[in-house]
């Protein structure tokens, strides 16, 4: 290579460096702002302006969790027992009242510190007043000047009301996503999915419990099927908006006695202080659902829980407080409030690399900021690695291992053991003690039996982004456990394929025994039905069947089931990225996965042991060589 | 013929020899570590040197294939039938019955036919092979996605395996023939000092003393 070559490696990477930085400063810009890259250079000032602010604020000492020892107590009231009636209505409202100044500015305890009744998980979600991370950016408004939200406001309703009075087309475009409809018909398989009609292998379905699980509905007042879709009125702006961190939301209805504990210790919202804060979701506003899934903190993903909300550099490199902080929607763009990524069309591959700046509005995909050649090619190094973007997805090497922040996520649920009684009384043990500290529910009553993990290395498969669901509908061989809840294809010669991690998440579940099908359990409800509050499955389902027209054969057993969970967050940072000797070794990270050769793993057996049998042959030949030497060369000394 | 102690292998070809001792060694050692045979060196090390050393010996070769044009010494691997039975026998019992080698080395023929056959096949087939997956193997990715993807990657990485035990079979026959027909050492000796005992014509032993006095070891001197 002649000089000239010589000069034009460092020159390209340079310029590509260049690009590189330029585009993100333009795609950020585009990203918070919405405005021009100009801004960016405002909007870096405006967040140094933040962080003074919030050092400044009392608030910060309760930044990352809240100390329990300084806590103040704060108004307490039990929901559910208190209000049976008109007269613990009006009982509620009063202390509500009362508290509500104290509450609206005192840290709100830590879980674990609510005097007696200490149950983390369950308070899912009341999570603790968070200090919600930082503004994506100046606005082009002051909402706590508007009259319209001066209030008084006493509903979300009334809130809503307001906000689409000046956001006219938001309620149109809110009411198509899959936020508001929990529906989502999957293009390729047509199936039916979304929350709506799904049964997963946590808390088993939605469907019928819509007064507990629609908390994590964008809407207020989702308890049955009377609930409008088509009124915008019921949209809940707040929750993904609110930047105060003190919103939150409780139970379109009223479930059991059994489940009155899980709902206490939270003053009353003060709708003009949040409808004033308004602005770009941060990650806590998505977090107090998406963190929460599958009942509780870290629940379900492995990838997404409270621990988040203020990462560090090793948890999590792109929400580090202290670097880029991003928020969710920095990644998961949206135009007219629909949000790119879904786990329903997954792009496992994507080839489309960057773009142009400020295009590919409807990917969430790492590709779509780092390219499709994301390593310095200034080496053997960089140039192997790039060689791998076409067959394993980034999240393989840079997710080393899913729940290490400190928060567990489940792994293994058994409902066999729900219903146990202590003194005719449901009850909870709690037998593990996560990272941070915090205790977590190894039993429940109404539940069953949990086992948990933590820093634990994902599973590895061949995706191609289409998963298919076992439905309410899809009838299968109870032979062929565990049954999946939800599977995929994809293979070592599918392009569109690459090796991705994955959570498993193992459960013990009701079906039914007659017809083979999975089934709906009414779980929540304040009557004789519900499973929370009769621990009686049979009844439960039948009810949970009969109410959705589906038909139960009225025996009921329990089968395996599996889900599957793709990993994409908790990005560590690059020095902490998976080293070549994970996956090429003999028992790799990759061991399980066949069909192709993979470098390290001695993929060709049966060529290996003819060849080192020839060589320990040579040897042996060799050996008996020399030995047939020396006897002839005695003999003919003897001779 | 005059038997005398002449400079057969030059400084280009000890060093060419040896050099490729140690990267065919260093190859076979990294390379079956990248194949999964062992795992006494981490991956990624084990590519680097593995790369590393494979770019090494590409440019000794070129050296060499040079050298051995330019100063005519490609003729020492030209094929014979002459001889090659008795060598053959020899290498069967003949050695066995503590015969002497029938082969003496001449100036113009520094290796046994036997010999000549196995380091001509060895660099016309065993060497371009390993080369050719070798190169193959390295440039995957540019090729992956035309070229038949991980199917044929199994294809080259099979054949490349194949070759590198075969290599060091004959590194095995290699050294261990030297302990045949003669001492270890004293068949080792002339690849470090160059100078081994040859028969000579008379006209080449004139000659060497001629024109190419340090090649020749003066007699008694």
């Amino acid at each position: 290579m002649g000089p000239a070559g010589d000069l034009s490696v460092p020159e390209g990477n340079v310029l590509r460096a260049l690009i590189r930085r330029l585009h993100w400063i333009f795609y950020a810009s585009i990203a918070n702002s919405h405005s021009c890259a100009a801004d960016f250079v405002v909007s870096l000032e405006y967040m140094r302006t933040l962080v003074r602010k919030a050092s400044a604020s009392p608030d910060n000492s309760s930044r990352t969790h809240a100390d329990p020892g300084s806590a103040r107590e704060i108004n307490m009231f039990h929901w559910l027992n208190l209000a049976r009636g008109p007269a613990g209505i009006a009982l509620a409202m009063l202390l509500a009242l009362g508290s509500g100044a104290v509450g609206a500015e005192t840290d709100s305890p830590s879980p674990g510190a609510a005097a007696g009744s200490s149950d983390v998980d369950m308070h899912f979600r009341l999570n603790p007043r968070t200090v919600p991370t930082e503004s994506r950016g100046p606005s082009t408004a002051d909402h706590s000047r508007f009259e319209e939200l001066q209030g008084p406001f006493a509903s979300g309703p009334d809130v809503t009301r307001a906000c689409l009075a000046c956001h006219n087309e938001a309620g149109h475009q809110f009411m198509k996503s899959i936020h508001w409809t929990w529906e989502y018909t999957h293009p390729e398989t047509g199936q039916q999915l979304g929350k709506k009609t799904l049964v997963n292998n946590f808390c088993t379905n939605s469907r019928g419990n819509e007064g507990m699980c629609a908390q994590c509905h964008a809407g207020y007042g989702w308890k049955d099927e009377s609930f409008d879709f088509g009124n915008a009125d019921n949209i809940d702006c707040l929750v993904c908006h609110d930047r105060t961190g003190s919103y939150y939301r409780m139970p379109n209805s009223r479930g059991n006695d059994a489940c009155a504990i899980m709902f206490q210790d939270k003053g009353p919202i003060d709708w003009p202080a949040v409808a004033q804060s308004v602005g770009l979701p941060g990650r806590e506003n998505c977090g107090s659902c998406h963190f929460y899934g599958g009942g509780g903190d870290g629940v379900k993903h492995g990838d997404l829980d409270s621990s988040l909300i203020h990462a560090d550099r090793s948890l999590d490199v792109h929400m580090d407080d202290e670097g880029a902080d991003f928020a969710c929607t920095v990644c998961h763009v949206s135009t007219e409030h629909q949000l790119a990524g879904s786990r329903y069309q997954m792009l496992a591959r994507d080839t489309g690399g960057t773009g142009r700046p400020g295009l590919r509005r409807g990917v969430a995909t790492c590709e779509s900021c780092h390219g499709d050649a994301p390593h310095p090619a200034d080496g053997v190094k960089g140039m192997k690695l790039n060689g791998h973007v076409d067959r394993v997805a980034c999240q393989t090497c840079h997710i080393p291992a899913i729940a290490r922040g400190g928060v567990a996520t489940m792994v293994d649920w058994d409902w066999r053991t729900a219903g146990r009684l202590r003194d005719g009384e449901g009850f909870k043990e709690h037998d593990y003690v996560q990272g941070n500290g915090e205790e977590r529910a190894t039993y429940k009553s109404i539940k069953g039996d949990f086992t948990y993990t933590e820093n634990r290395a994902p599973d590895y498969a061949w995706f191609d982004g289409q998963m298919r669901y076992t439905t309410i509908d899809t009838t299968f061989d109870p032979a062929s456990q565990p049954i999946p809840i939800n599977s995929f294809t994809g293979a070592p010669d599918d392009p569109g394929s690459r090796i991705w991690p994955f959570k498993r998440m193992h459960t013990v579940q009701p079906y039914d025994k007659g017809n083979n099908t999975l089934v709906y359990m009414h779980l929540w409800g304040d009557d004789e039905d519900a499973f929370w509050g009769n621990y009686d499955f049979e009844r439960a389902i039948a009810t949970g069947m009969q109410s959705n027209e589906r038909p139960f054969s009225g025996k009921y057993g329990f089968i395996e089931t599996e889900s599957w969970w793709p990993i994409t967050h908790m990005v560590a940072p690059a020095e902490d990225a998976l080293g070549c000797g994970e996956c090429h070794a003999r028992e790799g990270r990759l061991a399980s996965l066949t069909g192709f050769y993979l470098p390290g793993r001695g993929d060709t057996p049966t060529l290996d042991r003819i060849g080192l049998l020839a060589l320990a042959l040579a040897a042996l030949g060799m050996a008996g060589h020399v030995l047939l030497r020396l006897l002839v060369a005695r003999r003919r000394k003897g001779s | 013929m005059i038997t005398r102690t002449v400079r057969i292998f030059s400084r280009f070809e000890r060093f060419w020899h040896w050099s490729q001792v140690a990267l065919i060694l260093t190859l076979a050692y990294t390379g079956f570590a990248i194949h999964g045979l062992h795992g006494l060196i981490a991956f990624d090390t084990a590519v680097y040197v593995h790369t590393g050393a494979a770019l090494g010996l590409v440019v000794l070769w070129l050296f060499a294939i040079f050298w051995h044009l330019t100063t005519g010494t490609w003729r020492h691997y030209l094929p014979t039938s002459k001889g090659l039975w008795r060598i053959a026998r020899y290498y069967a019992w003949g050695n066995l019955r503590g015969e002497p080698h029938p082969y003496r080395k001449a100036w113009r023929r520094k290796h046994n036919p036997l010999q000549a056959l196995a380091y001509l096949a060895l660099k016309l087939f065993l060497f371009p092979l390993i080369w050719v997956t070798g190169i193959a193997y390295l440039t995957y990715d540019l090729w992956s996605a035309t070229g038949g993807g991980n199917g044929a990657l199994t294809l080259v990485a099979a054949v490349h395996t194949a070759a590198a035990f075969a290599i060091v079979l004959f590194v095995m026959l290699h050294v261990y023939l030297l302990t045949v027909g003669g001492h270890f050492l004293g068949h080792v000796a002339p690849m470090v000092t160059g100078f081994e005992e040859v028969e000579l014509t008379p006209t080449e032993a004139a000659y060497l003393e001629e024109s190419e006095g340090s090649a020749i070891r003066r007699e008694g001197g």
